[in-house]
């Protein structure tokens, strides 16, 4: 949010000293949002020009890593468009995405962006001009938001790319994939679960693991000190300590020389860049 | 094969067709600055603008391009896949390049049409949106098509006209098909009407030849009072369970799948009167009295156009009305003299005939199982009571009389020499229906003198348009297929693929796509049909090489993906790894989506190709 207040009162240029124009990403599934914009355009409803969309065939194919690797790589805004609930051509699909969108936006606000910069719209194929409001309100409220500091701020790019590292954490993904049927169908002794609970559970997982890969993107390459970490990343030192303990015992980061009496971390490489 | 394999370690050549649609996107897009540009992108070594690509000069230029330039890649910027890719793709084919390796970018319905007053914008954007194509055609890599064996036997869901059309279509090309229809009867809507327009011929009798035949059919079988109650598979492959009441259900592999479950009319409660006063009824409900002979004697009768549709209750126009309303306006005055005998032998005494109460109650009971089937219960209805009356006039309130069609302009004209007065009124001053004493009116505003005028009326008819079946939703979902807002089915393109579905295998004809008259619904039914037996006369479908793939190596068994399948299309392999039914994979992506290892993606929707494609948006142009 400051992040926003911040951006109003700042000069609007792009990284040539033009006028500055939101980026946007468009994931569109291919049977109702792509086909709705489709109709759009036959049927000459007029948005702003600062949309890319890429056709998916179902929303439910969007991973969070995805979404959040636009985010690393300095998009302004990403907007999702899939089928209405229970109209999805995949039956399910949308049901899916509204959960991992849930997480991409959590894993955004832990970062320090704005979770709005990420949209999730439900558009049909017969609602052309809803396509063109949604593209419309959506490029305003991005512009307002101001442009994506990721590529200027390097401590927020190390969170942006922190969130996405943890897109694809195991437990995130295992805990979000079975949501949904947890929810709806039960366990395996037939309980359904309580969503506020299971969302609990799952904001302070994806919180642990933001925190554990920030860690790991910020002693790459370069060890810190369990203090210095805790600065950066606005955590108290006890709970970066529990989280090393963790990533030593996964053997994601070592010991590396003392500084005065003060150990520091790095993070273990295998094999070289991804 | 073994060119298509060396494809994929070649260095990738692209070609770039970038299309002006005419002016479509010529008009409002600098597409030669765009075809400059797309020259410099990465692994292109060709590009080129066409006034129309997917014309034949456009194709020839494609297929000449792939031998020339030893192309390896294809992109054409032009209007949607949704429509054209196929095209576009059986060019590539023909020029000996696998489908996969083309790519489309949408620059037309995406870009041009949508930004049509800042060109600079529009060629920015396109120049993006083509720089994304070859970020992903750079990835592209060749596939091949599993073939799936196609059921040769059909399932038609609704024994109206349309659906018995299709059924005996489909016989008749030697098929054999399921005909499926709730009610006891076969005819659908069409045995509520008493006579049709333009051949004056009794609507019973117009369709008991096609009954007959349908029924004496070899390769039909009539399921009547049935339902579909599950249907699983996929094109060529659908297991079907038909349901019967008081019987067993009974199980069917089809091939394809032909929707024509009709519609029902509008009832429109609270709407002039209707439900409240006697002998306000609907259009549906005056031809099933005229149809019992049990019409009252009437002095004055009001018919009252675009009840509840075009914007009062639903948006759309039902089409058939105005024609229907004409129709029924030129029987009341012909038959005047014999008003009870319509569709009778000249001679019948109108006098003789009572008023059978027989007839009310059939109409009060229709109403109650119609408002029962749209709750789901059993309602409730006051009995219509109908008076006598002397003499005849009818005056049809209108908005516009819209008689489409070659033929019924002239009825029209009929109907006003024949002394059939046509009103306007506009939605300012709707037309009103009350009771003054025992007498029903309708105070109207005369558009033309612009006076406020009353009218004593005897029955007041209500054109309602049609609407889709309140169980459209369940066989919508049942069958995959999209049901559009005003709860008509979704064709696959308005005017491209109109009795397709956007699945593969399932198509839809008559009234449960919109309002049509019966010509319509047959012309649909015959289409609809032709669309079903390609599939099974050909033998085999290619299915889309769209499917999951698993990475053994990756995977670590958690069976996340098998939960999340909607179509069981995933299962643990005797290793323990999850393993992907290509056959029953519709692509959707939601395993790959889920896999907590990223150890699944989706052939040709990769997340290489994707994260490509996306990220190439944000790259500024050279």
């Amino acid at each position: 949010m400051a992040e926003a207040q911040h951006a109003i009162s700042e000069v609007k240029h792009d990284e040539k000293g033009g006028v500055w124009e939101p980026k946007l990403v468009g994931f569109l599934c291919n049977w109702c949002s792509y086909a709705g914009a489709d109709l759009c355009g036959v049927s000459r409803y007029q948005y702003p020009t600062n949309i890319r969309s890429v056709r998916v065939m179902c929303s439910t194919r969007i991973s969070p890593h995805l979404v959040l690797d636009l985010f690393k790589a300095g998009a302004d805004g990403v907007l999702l468009g899939g089928c209405h609930l229970n109209d999805c051509h995949y039956i399910t699909g949308n049901f899916h995405t509204e959960k991992r969108v849930r997480l991409m936006k959590k894993l955004l606000e832990d970062a320090g962006v704005d979770p709005t910069r990420l949209r999730l719209e439900w558009v049909s194929a017969s609602e052309g001009e809803k396509f063109s409001k949604v593209v419309t309100e959506f490029t305003e409220q991005v512009r307002k938001l101001g442009p994506s500091k990721v590529k200027k701020d390097e401590t927020l790019k190390a969170k942006v790319t922190a969130a996405d590292d943890a897109s694809v954490a195991f437990r995130l993904k295992a805990l979000v994939g079975k949501e949904f049927n947890l929810e709806t169908k039960g366990n395996v002794y037939n309980n359904l679960l309580n969503k506020v609970e299971f969302e609990k559970l799952i904001d302070a997982a994806t919180l642990d693991e933001f925190e554990r890969s920030l860690i790991l993107v910020l002693a790459k390459g370069k060890p810190r000190s369990v203090k210095e970490l805790g600065k950066i990343m606005e955590v108290p030192t006890d709970k970066v300590l529990r989280h090393i303990v963790v990533l030593r015992q996964k053997n994601l980061i070592s010991m590396d020389h003392p500084e005065g009496f003060t150990p520091t971390y790095k993070t273990i490489e295998i094999g070289g860049e991804q | 094969m073994a060119e298509k394999k060396s494809e994929q370690k070649e260095k990738p050549r692209i070609g770039v067709y970038i299309c002006h649609c005419g002016s479509n996107i010529g008009g409002f897009v600098d597409v030669p600055t765009v075809a400059e540009y797309a020259k410099t992108l990465p692994d292109v070594v060709y590009a080129t603008d066409n006034l129309y690509t997917c014309a034949e000069d456009g194709l020839s230029n494609i297929r000449e391009g792939i031998r020339k330039h030893n192309l390896n890649r294809v992109i054409v910027a032009s209007c949607t896949p949704r429509t054209h890719a196929p095209l576009f793709q059986a060019t590539c084919e023909s020029a000996g390049l696998n489908k996969y390796m083309f790519t489309f970018v949408n620059i037309r319905e995406h870009c041009s049409w949508v930004h049509m007053k800042e060109k600079e914008m529009a060629t920015k954007k396109a120049k993006d949106l083509i720089r994304m194509g070859v970020a992903r055609a750079r990835l592209l890599e060749p596939q091949e098509e599993t073939k799936v064996d196609v059921t040769p036997t059909g399932v038609v869901v609704g024994g109206g006209v349309s659906g018995m059309t299709a059924a005996l279509s489909i016989a008749d090309m030697g098929f054999p098909v399921h005909l499926v229809e709730r009610d006891a009867e076969l005819g659908g809507f069409v045995r509520n009407l008493n006579n049709l327009y333009v051949t004056e011929k009794s609507a019973s009798e117009t369709i008991k030849p096609l009954i007959e035949k349908v029924k004496a059919h070899k390769n039909i079988k009539i399921h009547l009072n049935s339902t579909l109650k599950s249907v699983e598979g996929f094109i060529g492959n659908y297991d079907i369970v038909i349901g019967t009441k008081g019987a067993e259900d009974t199980k069917a592999k089809v091939g394809t799948i032909v929707v024509a479950i009709g519609a029902l009319e509008f009832m429109p409660e609270g709407l002039y009167g209707y439900n409240q006063y006697p002998n306000v009824v609907t259009l549906t409900e005056f031809e099933i009295l005229c149809k019992k002979k049990t019409l009252p004697k009437l002095k004055n009768v009001a018919f009252i156009q675009c009840v509840g549709s075009r914007g009062q209750v639903k948006t759309y126009c039902s089409r058939i009305c105005c024609n229907v309303a004409i129709k029924n306006a030129i029987n009341i005055v012909d038959n005047y003299e014999n008003m009870l005998g319509l569709m009778e032998k000249a001679g019948t005494v109108v006098d003789k005939i009572p008023v059978e109460k027989k007839a009310t109650d059939e109409i009060m009971e229709r109403r109650r199982r119609r408002r029962g089937r749209e709750r789901g219960e059993e309602g409730e209805a006051e009995e219509v009571k109908l008076g006598p009356s002397e003499k005849i006039e009818v005056t049809v309130f209108n908005r516009d009389i819209m008689a489409y069609g070659v033929d019924h302009e002239l009825t029209y004209n009929k109907a006003r020499e024949k002394r059939v007065k046509f009103v306007r009124y506009t939605t300012d001053h709707l037309p009103k229906v009350y009771m003054e004493g025992n007498q029903l009116m309708i105070a109207y505003f005369h558009e033309t003198l612009k006076l406020e005028r009353t009218m004593p009326v005897d029955m007041v008819v209500l054109s309602t348009p049609m609407i889709g079946q309140p169980d459209a939703g369940e066989l919508s979902q049942l069958l995959k297929v999209p049901l559009g807002q005003e709860g008509f089915f979704l064709e696959a393109h308005v005017k491209l693929r109109p009795v397709d579905f956007a699945t593969d295998g399932i198509y839809v004809c008559g009234t449960c796509r919109g309002p049509a008259d019966i010509t319509e619904c047959a012309t649909q039914a015959a289409a609809a049909a032709s669309r079903a037996a390609i599939p099974m006369a050909k033998g085999y479908v290619q299915a889309e090489a769209l499917t999951s793939v698993v990475d053994e190596n990756k995977c670590s068994g958690c069976g996340t993906c098998i939960q999340v399948c909607p179509y069981g299309a995933l299962r643990k392999n005797d290793k323990g790894f999850a393993e992907v039914i290509v056959a029953a994979c519709k692509g959707c992506g939601c395993c790959g989506a889920t896999c907590p290892e990223c150890a699944i993606t989706m052939t040709n929707y990769t997340d290489a190709q994707l994260m490509a494609e996306a990220r190439a948006a944000l790259e500024e142009e050279v």
